[in-house]
This record gives C-alpha cells, structure tokens and sequence, in this order.
C-alpha cells in the first residue's frame, strides 16, 4: 500500500496495465513526453516508448476516431481528452460510432477503448475547464459512464475500465485530483493522505463496473450523489446532523439500480446531488427511477441539488458550484416535508 | 473593381434541359504521365495530385508506365466482379421498387474503384468502405446470400437486423462496418494503420469517401494523422462529381482537386481515371508498395461519375442533365475493360454476353435462396430478443429488465 492522490493513482493503474498487457496503448493531447498537463500519464512514455504513449495533434475527434481503429486491430487503446469541455469533436466518433460498433455489426466487431477525461469545477477554469458533460453519454446506449470520487477508486475502476471489452468514458473529478474537497473553497486544501481512501494498493486490483458503493450507512435519508460532490455530501449531512445514507454512485451507466433502491426503501427520503445542470441532467433520470421503484415507500418529495441551468460562469463560481450551503437547505426542506 | 465581397455560390456546369458541360474536367492522355519509384518524397511528386493518371487510351490500349501489365486471366476476373456488382446492384434496385427491402445504394458506373482496388490489396489488408464499395464483397467473394439477407433483415441478416440495407461488414474478410454517418471511417483506417505499424505487420488499410465528405472534419483528422504517424494507410476519394444533388464545387473541387489535399499535409495525392480499372489498380499498387515499405500514406482521388441515384430515395432528373452520365468523358468502367479484352484478343461480344447471362442467373439464384430465410413481409423473422443484444458485451440488468417488459406484451 502507499499514499496516492488521484493523479497518482491513474497514473498507477495505467503503468500496471501498460506492463501487463502489451496491447494496451495511450493516446492524447500532450500525455507523452511531457506527460499530461495534470501530470496523470507523467513518466510514462519514458518507461514504455514513444510507440505505446502517443502525442496526438490537437483533433479529439481523430483522437477517438484512431482509437477506434486501433481497438479494433487488436489493441487496447486509452484515449486522454484533456478536458471533458474539449470532448464534442469527438462526439460523433463516441457516438454513433465507438458505442454502436458492437451492435451494428452483430457483435463481430468492437473497439475496447476508454476515454479519459477530467470535469467538474471548482478550479476556477470557467465555462470551457469546468462543465460536467456525463449526462449526455449516459444517455447514449452502447457505452458504460464511470466517475470515481477517491484515489482508490480511481485506480481499481480505470483498470477495471481498461480490461472491459466495452467503450467506457471515463470521467475523472479534477477538483479532487489533489485532494477531498467538501465544498468550502476557503478552507486551506486537505491533502488524500488524511483520507482512508488515499491508500492505493501499488499492483493490480480491480473495482467491479456497475456497482455504487454507500460511503455512508444511515436511516434517516438517502443522498445518491459521485465526484466531487459525495465529499460535499458527506460534509453537508455531518453539518447538518443528519443520519444520512450517503451513496457514492461510480458507475453510472449501466447503473445499479439495485443499491440505490434498497437505501432509499430504508430510509424513506432522497436527495440527488450533481454539480451538472439540472435539466435533463443524470439526477432526472435517478429521481425517475426511485420515483418507479420506491414510491409507496417515500416519505417526501424526491430532491436535487444541481448546478444552475446555465453556462459554467467564471467570476460566479462559488455561487454556481453546488456547495454545502445548497445540500443542507435541500436536506432540511426534504426532512421537514411530512 | 467591384465594392465590397460577393458570397461566391457555386454552380455545376448543367442543370436539368440543359446540354451536359463537363468541359470543367481537366485530363491527360493515356500514358503520358511518369510513374515515380515508390520511394519518392511527396514534394517532388505534387504534380501526380493534379495531372490524371490513365493508362486505357481511346483506341482501348494499355500504354504507359502506369500499365500494370495484369495477366488478362486477371483482367477476366476483374471484369467479371465489376458486371457482378453491376448486375447485382440492378437487380436490387428493382426489388427495392419492388417493395421488398427498404432502401439500396447503387454503385453503378464506379464499380472499378472498389474492384480494380480490391484486387491490387492483399486479403490481409484491412478495409474500411463507404455504402458504394460493394465490389470489395464481390472481390472477396462474400457469398451473394449473405448480402442480400442482410438487405432483407432476415434471419440470416449479419447484423441480426440492426442496419439498413448495404451496411454490410465481414469480420473474417476484413471489410469493416459500414456507417451511415459519412466519413467517421477514414480516420478508423488511419487507427488502424497506426496499430498495423506499432506491432510491426505489414498489413495495411484502406478506405473510401465520397468527394462531398472532404469537407467533414473526419477527413481532415485522417490525412493529418496519417501524415504525422506515416500511417500505412490508402486513403481514397471517390470524386463520382455528385453528393446527392450538390456538385463537387460544393466540397471545395471547383479550385483544386481534391488529391491536392494530400501534399498540402504532406502525403502523395494520385489523381486518377476512376473508369480505367488499369489505372486505378497501378495507383493502388503504387500505393500500397509504399506504404508496406514504411512509406506512409497515399491519398487517391479517383475522378468518376456516379451513373445512379444517390439512393432509391434520390431522383438526380431534378438537378442533372438526365444525359449527363452518357456524356461524361471518361466513359464507362466495364466497357472500357471489356474493349480493352476485346482489342488484345481476349473476349469477345458473344462471351460478353455469356457471361451476364451466368452472372444474371447467379444472382437471381441467391435471391431465390436469400427469400427462403425471410422477408421483412413474411417471415420467419428475427427473434426480438436479439434486439437486446450486443449493445454491450453482456446484457446489462436494464436491458434485461426491458427485454422482459417486451417479451411480456408479446405473451
């Protein structure tokens, strides 16, 4: 076991599968020699060649796009997108292309690829660094939508990722790359060596894709939440002394559907929690599906909390950024309802 | 002086009533272009992206350094595969009007670009087609059946009833999927070039577009990346001068040929005679020399003309001359093989004739037989449960959980 920060755990995970399977492969925007501009490919052209760590032009389209056709002679590719916000040229490849290989042709062909990218705010980066693009892929069949909120995490679902014969995006939270982050930007910064899920085994470990994990046991309400904001939720519910079921979703689509539908028939209450817009975000389509599954249990209304509706602002960030003020007035509003 | 800018709209040469103009067509004679070693660097080589690469002159004889001197046992079978494509593209035209399967694309007039093409690539060499390279099938030898289930969406359907008609692949022959989405495929190839050369094989991949999809970013993203990685890559346009009604001067031909794109990043652009099925077979070879050799990619221009409708939905008597495709200079594919046979002895009218005969009755033999496992009118169909299946590698419990629900209301 060691310390790792969630840069350093991706980095791992990708150095394990490079040495263990010659097939695999990375490809991105500056992931070679200078090894990433978040540092997560960092050292690894140097180990495994200029052949298998490949500098791309700046074109995510013919980044996914060559991916594809890498995975479909047989390699193992994982693509880096350097910004979720830099992921539409690449859109139709994703698309109508990599998710829908596998079905259109019967099954006799498919491209293993996993696209890498970071999200989320908090970092002051504005509308083109910030946006949280994963409900536009959960809703596109034939792909599988993965967020992880720890270095652990991270680690053993990217290489559950890479070994998965299906396309995967893969959604990294960079507000937490360094550290957990409960939402108060005024805080000093906490590094993940305080936390229990900085500890990252250095060899190979797998996290099953499509199961969520409940990160906190409680009875009195549920909150289905990933990234970033399972640290924001776990910090709002203690504020607000609240006996919350705290459940880190992980794996998006396929989602388990099965976990969340448990807590929620426990507890009676939900409170959904994303930093993505509101509408037609992912939280509409889990408030649906407990809405289905658990209505004669629900003691209130079904709650989210999301980012605004509009564009990721620069100069109102901590006002837009979903944070633990929102939660507990969330809470509190879904705890009084009777 | 004029003031101010003028938004230029570009117009083909002849509309509907009007008398074909193809006077726009830059060519060179038969032979008189140079064929360059294969090492050549892509500077000094410019000119082949410009000039017209032709071998079959207008007295039906192979001349020049681009003759590929095919053995005419070759050039037999390169005409037959060019009148099967032809015959059975026909053939599903009319039972597209028919009613029985919903769509079809044919490839009529351009059939030398997927046979000339597809016999100068080894089986080995992966290929990436658009919905008009059917005469890769044919090349190949894919069984007629196999097709023709696949545009009935039957129960022998290779796609198990997923696609529209013609988006055909075959994993053991190396023809990949077909797309409806234009142009997504050309930068795949480059991909798979990539992976070729970073494990060492000399397999190379090839594939085709349309002149119209030049202007999708995917084109762009192919040539550039083949460039950067010298992928081995041949990376066609099929400049057939129609994308369903607009012109080639709409994807930017009117001021270079489209094969210039290829210097302009670096990378060889042929442009060839896309009817003389000897020229467009010396360029492939050219090409794919090359590129096993660690030479990197070729862009071909093959300069053609789509005889067809873009589709069964598509009625070109709006917008073209209707006898325009008779009119078009470089004449027609399989005739100019066929007087080219004739001329050196070996074929004839009346083996001509035999031969679409033969090739008739095999296909309406397949078709016979394709009906046996279904029509989209009467069955057997496709079992619904195989509409679950595939969209990922194992059924997800959400599927399962839908296909359940289904099989429910069929109860």
């Amino acid at each position: 076991m060691a310390q790792m920060n969630m840069i350093q755990a991706l980095n791992s995970a990708m150095d394990v599968m490079l040495d263990r399977d010659r097939s695999v492969v990375i490809i991105g925007e500056d992931v070679g020699y200078f090894g990433g501009v978040f540092r997560c490919t960092d050292g690894l052209q140097r180990k495994y060649g200029e052949h298998r760590v490949i500098d791309a032009p700046i074109a995510e389209g013919g980044i996914v796009a060559t991916a594809i056709g890498m995975g479909v002679n047989g390699l193992r590719p994982i693509a880096e997108i350097q910004f979720a916000d830099y992921i539409y040229p690449g859109f139709d490849q994703i698309v109508s292309e990599l998710a829908r290989l596998r079905y259109r042709s019967a099954g006799d062909f498919w491209s293993p690829v996993t696209i890498r990218t970071p999200c989320g705010g908090g970092i002051r980066g504005g509308q083109t660094h910030s946006q949280s693009p994963e409900g536009i892929f959960t809703h596109v069949s034939g792909l599988r939508v993965v967020m992880p909120s720890n270095p652990y995490d991270a680690k053993g679902l990217l290489i559950s990722c890479i070994e998965s014969d299906d396309p995967v995006v893969f959604f990294e939270p960079k507000r937490i790359y360094n550290g957990p982050f409960d939402g108060d930007p005024d805080k000093p910064a906490i590094p993940w060596s305080t936390h229990a899920k900085g500890e990252v085994p250095d060899g190979h470990y797998t996290i099953p894709l499509g199961l969520a994990e409940i990160v906190e046991t409680g009875s009195e309400i549920t909150i289905i939440t990933y990234g970033t904001m399972v640290h924001v939720s776990q910090a709002a519910a203690k504020t607000a002394g609240i006996d919350a079921e705290i459940i880190d979703v992980r794996s998006l689509a396929p989602l388990d559907v099965d976990t969340l539908v448990a807590s929620v028939k426990k507890t009676g209450r939900c409170l959904i929690v994303h930093e993505a817009t509101r509408f037609s975000g992912f939280g509409a389509e889990l408030a649906a599906t407990i809405q289905e599954e658990c209505f004669w249990n629900l003691e209130a209304p079904i709650g989210r909390v999301a980012g605004w509706d509009t564009p990721y602002p620069h100069a109102f960030e901590w006002e837009y950024f979903p944070g633990q003020k929102r939660v507990i007035a969330a809470l509190s509003n879904i705890m009084e309802a009777k | 002086m004029t003031r101010g800018s003028r938004l230029h709209i570009p117009h083909p040469p002849a509309r509907p009533g009007e008398e074909p103009d193809f006077s726009y067509l830059e060519t060179s004679p038969a032979g008189a272009i140079a064929r360059p070693d294969i090492n050549a660097k892509t500077a000094d080589i410019e000119h082949l992206a410009v000039e017209l690469i032709r071998v079959l002159d207008d007295d039906h004889n192979a001349v020049g350094p681009w003759d590929p001197r095919l053995d005419p046992g070759e050039l037999q079978i390169g005409l037959r595969h060019m009148l099967l494509t032809r015959i059975f593209d026909a053939r599903m035209q009319r039972i597209q009007r028919q009613g029985k399967i919903t769509f079809y694309m044919q490839s009529t007039g351009e059939e030398a670009v997927s046979v000339a093409q597809g016999m100068a690539l080894r089986p080995s060499d992966m290929c990436f087609p658009s919905y008009r390279n059917q005469g890769l099938y044919m090349v190949r030898g894919r069984n007629l059946v196999d097709l023709m289930c696949q545009c009935l969406s039957n129960t022998r359907d290779m796609c198990k009833g997923r696609q529209l008609p013609i988006m055909y692949h075959w994993a053991e022959g190396n023809i990949f999927s077909i797309s409806g989405n234009l142009g997504t495929q050309f930068p795949q190839a480059v991909g798979w070039a990539m992976a070729a050369a970073i494990k060492g094989e000399d397999h190379i991949a090839a594939s085709w577009i349309g002149d119209g999809t030049t202007a999708e970013a995917d084109f762009h993203y192919a040539i550039t990346f083949a460039s950067v990685y010298r992928a081995p890559v041949i990376l066609n346009v099929v400049n057939n001068q129609w994308a369903i009604s607009t012109f080639q001067g709409f994807a930017g031909g009117e001021k270079r040929p489209f094969a210039a794109r290829g210097p302009g990043v670096g990378i060889p652009g042929l442009r060839v005679d896309g009817n003389d099925f000897l020229a467009v077979h010396a360029a492939t070879q050219w090409a794919a020399e090359r590129a096993r050799r660690g030479g990197g990619a070729t862009l071909i221009e093959h300069v053609t003309y789509r005889q067809a409708a873009h589709s069964t939905s598509d009625d070109p008597s709006r917008y073209r001359p209707k006898n325009d495709a008779a009119a078009w200079p470089l004449g027609d594919p399989v005739e100019r093989l066929k007087d080219h046979l004739i001329k050196i002895g070996e074929w004839s009218e009346d083996r001509h004739e035999a031969l679409i005969k033969e090739l008739e009755h095999v296909v309406q033999a397949a078709w016979k037989e394709s009906n046996k496992y279904g029509t989209l009118t009467e069955g057997p169909w496709l079992d619904n449960d195989l509409m679950f299946d595939d969209v990922l590698k194992e059924l997800p419990p959400h599927l399962e959980k839908q296909r359940a629900e289904l099989r429910a209301l069929e109860e």
